[in-house]
């Protein structure tokens, strides 16, 4: 599997190699097939969401592309790979779709809701943080996660910040459309809060010196800290709940219903499980976590 | 309608962030690109192709690129600028400059030779006779170019939303976001700010064309 | 005016000592900010060939991917193209009518487009169209915006061109008994196209660099394509290869662009060549046009 490709030349980073090759050139192209179990005999009731992706045999989901672990470009096969892109292609086996059936388009958090609603995907999977604001406009499945907002820092924080509280008067990056945003905006506006569309405009800014942290879902900084840990720490502090769920077409509690069941079977069978170890699990370096809850609300 | 006059401190703040943006790289941009036409006809061959060179390069990368390398690359040469606002105007002007540069020497090159031999015939040097001669009809004839090229300034300040400047646009995208379900009027909002600033411009140079304009 | 030589004499020798020793001293100065940068950029190790070497290197999937993203940028700009030169040769007939209820209309719509940020063009097709059931994607949202705002540009230069047809033209075919339809589609357009072919490559230049919008909106174009590799590889190596793809972006679009305006200056050269079409007029656009992104809100050529 590529993370954990990735994460082998993550140890041999020191690693100079001599002569006029690229290091990233150095990684033999292996294409392990961890792909997740498609359904074969599958029948579902006419008119349903589900016939209708069925039968059209491709499905499109919105998904991150620049956050690693979770969904991230890889450029040399243009599809994304990460925890978010397991678990669409989880649900998409659930459905008859084989992964390369699935057509993926970059969601960012600004657009993930528009995106729903206009009908340009059929579900997002990314990073997507459960909330009631976007509950009166587009239904969640899940949570298939439970991340909590965390902050990010430049290597052996010179600011010392330990908490949201240190915050006050410091600059902090974070993107536009998310909860970790919109979060620091309601309860600590003394921040002084910028946004940019991506986090890895934020990653280069803290390089920079631009901005004193970063600040979202501890998951999606480890990612980061993982691409840089001689440049970045993370606070290790989490102070809110983010429960990542699906996001599908308000209405549409059949479908919703399917992606749930979906969703608790490979809690069960394991699937789950293992689409962490060789994504997300990769980069935190830890097990599994207990599979949480399925809200069916 | 409601999400307006919520959202009014904003949308003011945002409009007035994308017209000091405008007004600080236009500024910038006009010194720099009289600066550079005058290289680009002075009698040293290498003032020359300096600002030619300059010229060539900046017309032909795209806006966001620059902003790109001003944002996150200037770093590499231990260069940094004070604050997010500045690098965009520096982007901005930088970009903006060889297309003022292009104006004025068109400009330039439309003044009748004779006017320039004139100069030079009762023995005025190189700059003088730019300065005192063929600039101040030069800048005539480039009033509708030069304008037009403030008014594409004026739009293109929305770029600067894509690195944390909370501009028009920045606003844009962040209200679409909470009302998706007004997009229309949010649409509406921030294309208003935007006209204006363009459309009394445009109306402006109309004006200001007319007024100087020399009959030939 | 025909050429710089006229603002000033030929220096003498004096003046050439002088020069001679301004040129050293200043390239001496532009010399040493150049070495300044290189060797910066030396001291944090971004000079390496190795770093260098992964644009080039197959295995790492760069070149290809980079090769994709120009590909992904010239398809935006080319059927771009092609939308806004027909509805901008439309527009222009449109507000050359005769009629005050086409004219009225059509140049609301000219100005209109172009007084409005492409940003806000593509942003407004991204995402609010589909709410009224058009359905969108990236791609078609990119090539949309760019296609409005370059018609309302094109329309003002076609019709800049069809107005600088000899008048002799126009009354000689009415004289012939053509209808004002025959006249516009078989005598004046054919020659403005002619004319306006140098300026029609060159807006190409300017519908290339506006593609690179299609980071905001999450297509994958040739500076997206950049931004993508950035951020595989910060995964795996931290920032070590960012500036090297940047600079390799930016330097393709120059490269490109060069090479499209040095078509642009061959087409002209040889329409030029054309005895019919000898009379053609600038063949560069003018600079506002240039800057894409933007553009004037009046008419830019007259």
């Amino acid at each position: 599997m590529r993370m954990s490709r990735s994460a082998a030349t993550l140890g041999a980073l020191g690693l100079v190699l001599a002569g006029c090759s690229s290091e990233a050139g150095q990684q033999a192209e292996e294409s392990a097939s961890n792909t997740p179990s498609v359904a074969t005999d599958v029948q579902f009731q006419p008119g349903t969401t589900m016939a209708e992706l069925h039968d059209a045999g491709t499905i499109t989901v919105g998904t991150k592309f620049d956050q690693p672990g979770f969904g991230l470009l890889n450029p040399q096969t243009q599809t994304p790979e990460g925890f978010d892109v397991e678990i669409a292609k989880i649900v998409a086996g659930e459905l008859g779709i084989a992964p390369e059936d699935i057509t993926w388009t970059e969601t960012v958090s600004a657009n993930r809701e528009p995106f729903i609603q206009n009908g340009q995907v059929d579900i997002v999977v990314a990073t997507y943080t459960i909330n009631d604001t976007r509950k009166q406009v587009v239904d969640f499945a899940g949570p298939y996660y439970i991340a909590g907002q965390d902050i990010m820092v430049a290597k052996g924080n010179p600011e010392g910040i330990e908490g949201p509280d240190d915050l006050a008067g410091k600059t902090v990056c974070s993107v536009e459309g998310s909860t970790p945003a919109q979060n620091i905006r309601d309860n600590y506006p003394q921040a002084n809060l910028v946004t940019y569309d991506v986090y890895s405009k934020c990653a280069d800014d803290l390089t920079n010196g631009n901005v004193q942290a970063v600040t979202t879902d501890n998951v999606i900084l480890t990612g980061l800290v993982a691409g840089n840990p001689e440049g970045f720490e993370l606070v290790g502090n989490p102070f809110t709940e983010e429960p990542y769920g699906i996001g599908l077409a308000k209405g549409d509690t059949e479908f919703r219903a399917f992606i749930n069941d979906a969703l608790e079977q490979s809690f069960e069978d394991g699937t789950w499980a293992a689409a962490w170890d060789r994504t997300a699990g990769v980069i935190t370096g830890e097990q599994a976590p207990e599979p949480p809850t399925v809200d069916r609300y | 309608m409601q999400f307006i006059s919520d959202n009014s401190d904003l949308l003011w703040s945002a409009w007035l962030t994308t017209l000091s943006l405008a007004v600080a790289s236009g500024v910038c941009a006009l010194v720099l690109g009289t600066v550079l036409a005058g290289m680009r006809v002075s009698p040293v061959p290498p003032l020359r192709g300096l600002a030619t060179f300059y010229v060539e390069v900046f017309r032909n990368t795209p806006l966001t690129v620059v902003f790109f390398f001003l944002f996150f690359g200037l770093v590499y040469v231990d260069l940094q600028f004070p604050s997010r606002f500045t690098t965009a105007v520096a982007a901005l002007s930088l970009y903006t400059a060889s297309f003022v540069s292009e104006a004025l020497r068109s400009g330039i090159n439309a003044v009748p030779p004779g006017q320039a031999e004139a100069a030079r015939a009762l023995g005025l040097g190189f700059g003088q006779t730019l300065r005192t001669v063929v600039l101040p009809q030069a800048f005539r004839t480039v009033v509708p170019p030069l304008g037009n090229v403030w008014i594409a300034l004026a739009k293109n300040t929305s770029i600067a939303a894509g690195f944390a400047v909370t501009d028009l646009t920045a606003a844009l995208q962040r209200l679409a976001n909470l009302n998706a379900d007004q997009l229309l009027a949010v649409f509406a909002a921030v294309v208003l700010g935007y006209l204006v600033i363009t459309l009394p411009s445009a109306w402006l140079i109309r004006v200001v064309e007319n007024r100087v304009a020399i009959v030939r | 005016m025909s050429g710089p030589s006229v603002l000033f004499d030929l220096p003498g020798p004096g003046a050439r000592r002088r020069q001679r020793i301004g040129t050293v001293v200043g390239s001496l100065v532009v010399l040493g900010l150049v070495a300044l940068a290189l060797w910066r950029l030396g001291t944090h190790g971004q000079l390496e060939p190795e770093r260098w070497a992964i644009l080039f290197d197959p295995a790492t999937g760069v070149p290809q991917a980079l090769w994709q993203g120009l590909l992904n940028t010239l398809a935006v700009a080319a059927v771009g193209m092609v939308l806004a030169t027909v509805l901008g040769a439309l527009l222009a007939m449109g507000r050359l009518s005769d009629h005050g209820w086409v004219r009225a209309p059509v140049g609301v719509v000219i100005e209109f487009f172009r007084a409005v940020p492409l940003l806000i063009l593509i942003l407004f097709c991204l995402l609010f169209l589909p709410t009224v059931g058009v359905p969108m994607t990236a791609f078609r949202a990119l090539v949309l915006g760019l296609t409005l705002y370059n018609m309302a540009v094109l329309a003002e230069i076609f019709r800049a061109g069809i107005l600088s047809v000899d008048r002799g033209q126009r009354e000689a075919a009415f004289a012939l008994g053509m209808r004002k339809t025959q006249v516009m589609t078989l005598v004046l357009l054919p020659q403005a196209v002619r004319r306006m072919l140098p300026v029609l490559v060159a807006q190409l230049v300017v519908l290339l660099k506006d593609s690179s919008l299609g980071f905001i909106v999450g297509y994958v174009e040739l500076l997206r394509t950049a931004r993508s590799l950035v951020e595989f590889f910060n995964f795996s190596y931290g920032n070590r290869y960012t500036f090297v793809l940047y600079v390799a972006a930016g330097l393709i679009y120059i490269v490109v662009n060069l090479l499209l305006s040095a078509l642009a200056r061959y087409v002209e050269a040889r329409t030029r060549r054309n005895a019919k079409a000898a009379a053609a007029g600038e063949g560069e656009l003018p600079a506002d046009v240039q800057m894409g992104g933007g553009g004037g809100a009046v008419p830019v050529a007259r």
